[in-house]
């Protein structure tokens, strides 16, 4: 909002140069965004925080002013010459829904002649951002500005015969053509003034063609009302027409400030427009707001502060802030203006205290306690996971909700788990309107969006949540890891740059499980959607699902437009915490030397290395220490359908060196287990 | 006896130096030293003398023995070393060869930020809290002193589920959830991170970021306290020399509010278009924790004080790194990833 210092001169009187005013208004809360020279006057744009809406009006600005520099308020005096005619005679007010209109205050001023309003009155309103239109107008609108009340001024002759003000709700579906000339359906939530008959304007926002202010208006109905501000906000904006005076009533405003705006107006119109104004105010305020009045504690402002105010330094900023004050039992009990509408507390009187005392004049300490702090072992884990991924990885971060079509495009099926969402009634749009129940679509995209840029080679992770409808109020939020892979890892001279693949994905899964906890995880074969078929593994940790690691099905990958092969690895981060042993016990290297065997298998191409180490492990005694598998081939001397593995076999005894006799004795059982149970030939 | 003996000792001295390397220098120790060597050979006609002149001639030639065997030692060495700078002459390599370019990856900014905002938290004896992303209308905004109708809840800022849950719209509501489950333990002493939605996306606005909400409630929290912890927080997230200020504000959830500025990052304070050419940057929120909201989580504002602050993980991370659009982030471009 632009407030030109000069106008607001009229209100108080300003020593201090522009900036440094600017400067101790932002410091006491009304922030000074610029300042701009417009014509020799300055024009502050201010910024104001919605609990001082007030301050939209230039006399209440005046008063922060005055708090500021302890100059007076200047008020301009109200003198009327009214005539000998009684308001009574003229108008009546009906209030139906005091809910939503606790005052409806009225004025008649007769005989006025329309024509542009001065050339002061005229800056003053585009300076603020408004149109001038006539002196009627113009004077409605000035008002507002210096007072922050709204008015709105009918013209008396079209109200009707024997006109009566009543404000009602609207009905239902009834049709009223508001000052902009557009024709609008209310409904019954919607706040109306009528004149008995019909609607002539919308209450706090705008006025009816119906009844507006014309060259040919003599006699004018001065409205100076108090509407509730959240059924004003509720209605300007099912309309979206906000207005400068929804935009006031939005915040809330003096309840009695309608008397001295609408004399005010009546004055000005009496000035500008050579108005007669009728005798008496016709003010229907059916139930009188109770006075606010706050208890205010020296000792109390000091330790929310950590001040060391005296009472007379605290009496002296309510003196300044022109709030009054009661002494009782060494505390104030300070009478709200009914302006100040934001004031309601203690602790807002303490705020009041505190902007004029000056915030940075505040000491700072630290608090003084004994927490230690810190992050607990889940929060632990979680870094943990994200700190080994981010070794090999790019961490990525998309939005958690997706676009519902990704369910096609990663092929689950029908009736999936993972197709029960959590839906945005008001998404910003379809491609954003379902909260995501796995990380994969996220990736791909990440994916996609990079080999279209021409980076080909991708190594992506992300951690975060996804959200399960339930039975509860609140869905289910779980913490997954997932992680894509494509292309190759870096070339380079040595020639030691690999295909990022589902090995390589392998490898990383793997250190992960390991750091996190996870031990003994198995890798199985199975089939999962939007995987291949041939390529993929769920991985399991004591008995127990806790992801799936595969190449991506090229129906998958060609949804979202990737030529190349991909990998990705999909992790349930909150069940892998759940399942880890996050104890390491540590075992003493061993004394004695170990004894190392190498055994080469010829085996059905269909049997799975870990089969073959199982019946290994099994077919030797607990010296058998590692097995290591070194070669795996298939080609050339290998028949069709077979493939010769190659393992290095350790064995170690803690306790001895162990003997030829019986690492042949261990080899021995080792050969005929594999022979007989997986039909191996030795090589 | 002797003269032969000297004049093989000066012999062997003369081929000492010409042996050019060990094989050489080996033929010569067996030529004057083995068993049928020169000296040797010398050394076993001593018997045929007489006991005066073998005494003298025994003691020389084993002098001259020894003399030798240093000799032959200590050109044996000095052939070794320049045997071995040559190997290593000849095995330079090139040292500016790029190394093995080992899998190298990275957090994401949002990440690395959001870790060291905790890190100085939790330094200062905060404990982390957590809480759902969808959550109950009542923790997003009514125990938060925002009551019904109230502009902050309009349908145009928050991503609704149905009427009574939505999108978290900030860190906040994790503030009446962990003072629900202490009260009425004290302090409770947490930094909240988190992603937070709001409806809103354009070149400044992103519909989903994240934050870092940080609450103190003990029985003498001032506002003192506050602006101490702010301020430490401040220069260690942005080092010793950043100013901060401390301005009125307004949030329905505390009171007094304040914004927390600091000394603009980019220029110090004099003045550029990172700041608007004020010198400051706007960087947190807080205030003295609400009476109404210390009666939703149980705990008794006349027996308690706390403060609360909230920040933009985004804002910082883009002071910090000179990162110009927020869309960078949400956009997973590995270039922009890779810096990190």
């Amino acid at each position: 909002m632009g407030v030109s210092l000069n106008w607001l001169k009229q209100y108080v009187d300003i020593e201090e140069k522009p900036e440094v005013l600017a400067h101790r208004l932002s410091m006491a809360g009304i922030l000074v965004e610029g300042l701009e020279d417009i014509g020799g006057d300055m024009i502050m744009d201010l910024d104001l925080t919605p609990n001082r809406g007030d301050c939209l009006g230039m006399i209440n600005l005046a008063r922060e002013v005055s708090a500021l520099t302890g100059k007076p308020v200047k008020i301009p005096e109200v003198n009327l010459y009214e005539n000998a005619e009684r308001i009574e005679d003229y108008i009546a007010v009906e209030i139906q829904d005091p809910d939503l209109c606790p005052r409806y205050a009225a004025r008649v001023v007769k005989n006025c002649s329309v024509k542009p309003s001065p050339r002061w009155m005229q800056e003053a309103l585009s300076n603020a951002g408004i149109r001038p239109i006539n002196n009627i107008v113009d004077v409605t609108n000035y008002v507002m500005l210096e007072t922050n009340q709204p008015l709105h001024a009918f013209d008396y002759r079209l109200l009707g015969e024997n006109p009566r003000i009543v404000v009602r709700r609207a009905r239902e579906g009834e049709p009223f053509t508001t000052l902009d000339e557009v024709a609008r359906i209310l409904d019954s939530n919607m706040l109306v003034i009528t004149d008995g008959n019909r609607p002539v304007a919308l209450a706090g926002i705008m006025g009816g063609m119906n009844t507006e202010i014309n060259e040919d208006t003599r006699d004018v109905l001065l409205e100076s009302a108090n509407f509730l501000g959240t059924n004003i906000r509720k209605t300007a904006q099912k309309l979206a027409m906000r207005s400068e005076s929804s935009m006031r009533f939005e915040k809330s405003l003096d309840i009695n400030g309608v008397i001295y705006a609408v004399n005010r107006a009546a004055q000005l119109l009496q000035e500008l427009a050579d108005g007669e104004v009728v005798w008496g105010i016709c003010d229907c305020y059916p139930q009188k707001a109770a006075p606010v009045e706050i208890l205010l504690r020296p000792d109390r402002v000091n330790h929310l502060l950590g001040t060391d105010l005296s009472t007379e330094d605290i009496k002296g900023y309510m003196n300044r802030l022109g709030l009054p004050y009661d002494e009782r039992d060494g505390h104030l009990v300070v009478h709200a203006p009914s302006y100040r509408v934001d004031l309601t507390i203690e602790a807002d009187l303490v705020e009041e205290v505190a902007r004029l005392y000056g915030y940075d004049n505040i000491p700072s300490s630290l608090p003084r306690d004994a927490s230690r702090g810190g992050l607990d072992a889940c929060q632990q884990f979680r870094r943990q996971a994200t700190a080994v991924m981010a070794r090999y990885l790019n961490e990525v971060i998309n939005y958690s909700f997706i676009n519902p079509t990704a369910f096609d495009h990663i092929m689950l099926p029908a009736d999936s788990h993972l197709r029960r969402t959590v839906n945005i009634a008001n998404p910003l749009s379809e491609e954003q309107s379902v909260m995501r129940t796995l990380l994969l679509p996220g990736l791909l995209k990440s994916l996609s969006t990079n080999l279209a840029r021409r980076n080909l080679n991708l190594a992506l992770f992300e951690t975060g949540k996804v959200f399960y409808p339930g039975d509860d109020k609140l869905p289910q939020e779980n913490f997954k890891l997932g992680a894509i892979v494509c292309g190759r890892s870096e070339s380079n001279w040595l020639k030691y740059d690999v295909e990022m693949d589902y090995f390589y994905l392998k490898g990383v899964a793997e250190i992960l499980l390991q750091e996190l906890g996870c031990v003994q995880t198995s890798f199985r074969a199975e089939g999962v959607p939007g995987y291949h078929p041939g390529r993929t593994a769920l991985l399991s940790c004591k008995g127990e699902d806790i992801g799936v690691l595969g190449e991506l099905h090229p129906a998958v990958l060609e949804a979202y437009n990737i030529k190349e092969r991909a990998c990705a690895l999909e992790l349930d981060l909150d069940k892998i915490y759940s399942l880890s042993a996050r104890r390491i016990e540590a075992r003493a290297i061993p004394r004695f030397p170990a004894v190392e065997r190498d055994l080469a298998v010829l085996l059905e191409k269909s049997i799975a290395v870990s089969q073959t180490v199982q019946v290994i492990r099994e077919a030797a005694s607990s010296l058998l220490e590692k097995v290591h598998l070194f070669d795996v081939y298939a080609g050339e001397q290998v028949p069709k359908g077979f493939k010769s593995l190659a393992f290095r076999l350790t064995f170690q005894a803690y306790d001895r060196t162990l003997t030829d006799a019986e690492v042949n004795a261990e080899m021995d059982a080792i050969r005929g287990s594999v022979q007989e149970k997986l039909e191996a030939q030795l090589r | 006896m002797l003269a032969r003996l000297e004049q093989l000792s000066q012999e062997a001295q003369a081929a000492l130096g010409a042996a050019a390397d060990l094989e050489a220098l080996n033929e010569l120790k067996v030529r004057m030293l083995g068993r049928k060597g020169d000296i040797t050979l010398l050394l076993r006609g001593l018997k045929n003398l007489g006991p005066d002149e073998r005494a003298i001639v025994g003691k020389r030639a084993n002098e001259v023995k020894a003399r030798l065997e240093e000799l032959i030692q200590l050109r044996a060495a000095e052939l070794q070393s320049s045997l071995l700078e040559k190997r290593l002459t000849e095995e330079s390599i090139d040292v500016t060869l790029p190394g093995l370019p080992l899998p190298r990856g990275s957090r994401h900014p949002l990440t690395r930020i959001n870790e060291e905002i905790v890190q100085i938290f939790t330094g200062m004896g905060f404990s982390v809290a957590e809480g759902p992303e969808i959550e109950l209308d009542y923790y997003n905004f009514e125990a938060l002193n925002v009551p019904k109708d109230h502009s902050a809840r309009d349908m145009q800022d928050s991503f609704y589920i149905d009427e009574d849950v939505l999108l978290r719209t900030h860190t906040s509501p994790v503030q009446v959830r962990t003072m629900e489950k202490m009260a009425p333990r004290l302090p409770v002493k947490i930094v909240v991170p988190g992603k937070v939605y709001r409806k809103d996306d354009d070149a400044t606005h992103s519909p989903m970021f994240q934050q870092v909400e940080g609450l103190l409630i003990d029985r003498h929290i001032t506002f003192a306290d506050l602006k101490g912890t702010l301020m430490l927080f401040a220069q260690e997230m942005f080092g010793y020399n950043v100013r901060v200020r401390f301005r009125p504000s307004f949030f329905p959830f505390t009171e007094p509010s304040a914004e927390m500025d600091i000394s603009c990052v980019m220029c110090g304070g004099s003045g550029c278009r990172v700041c608007s050419h004020t010198g400051w940057l706007e960087i947190l929120g807080s205030g003295m924790v609400h009476p109404n909201v210390l009666a939703y989580g149980g705990y008794d504002p006349e027996k308690v004080t706390g403060f609360a602050f909230g920040m933009g993980v985004e804002r910082i991370a883009m002071l910090k790194y000179g990162i110009n659009d927020l869309r960078l982030f949400f956009d997973n471009d590995q270039r922009f990833l890779r810096q990190f």
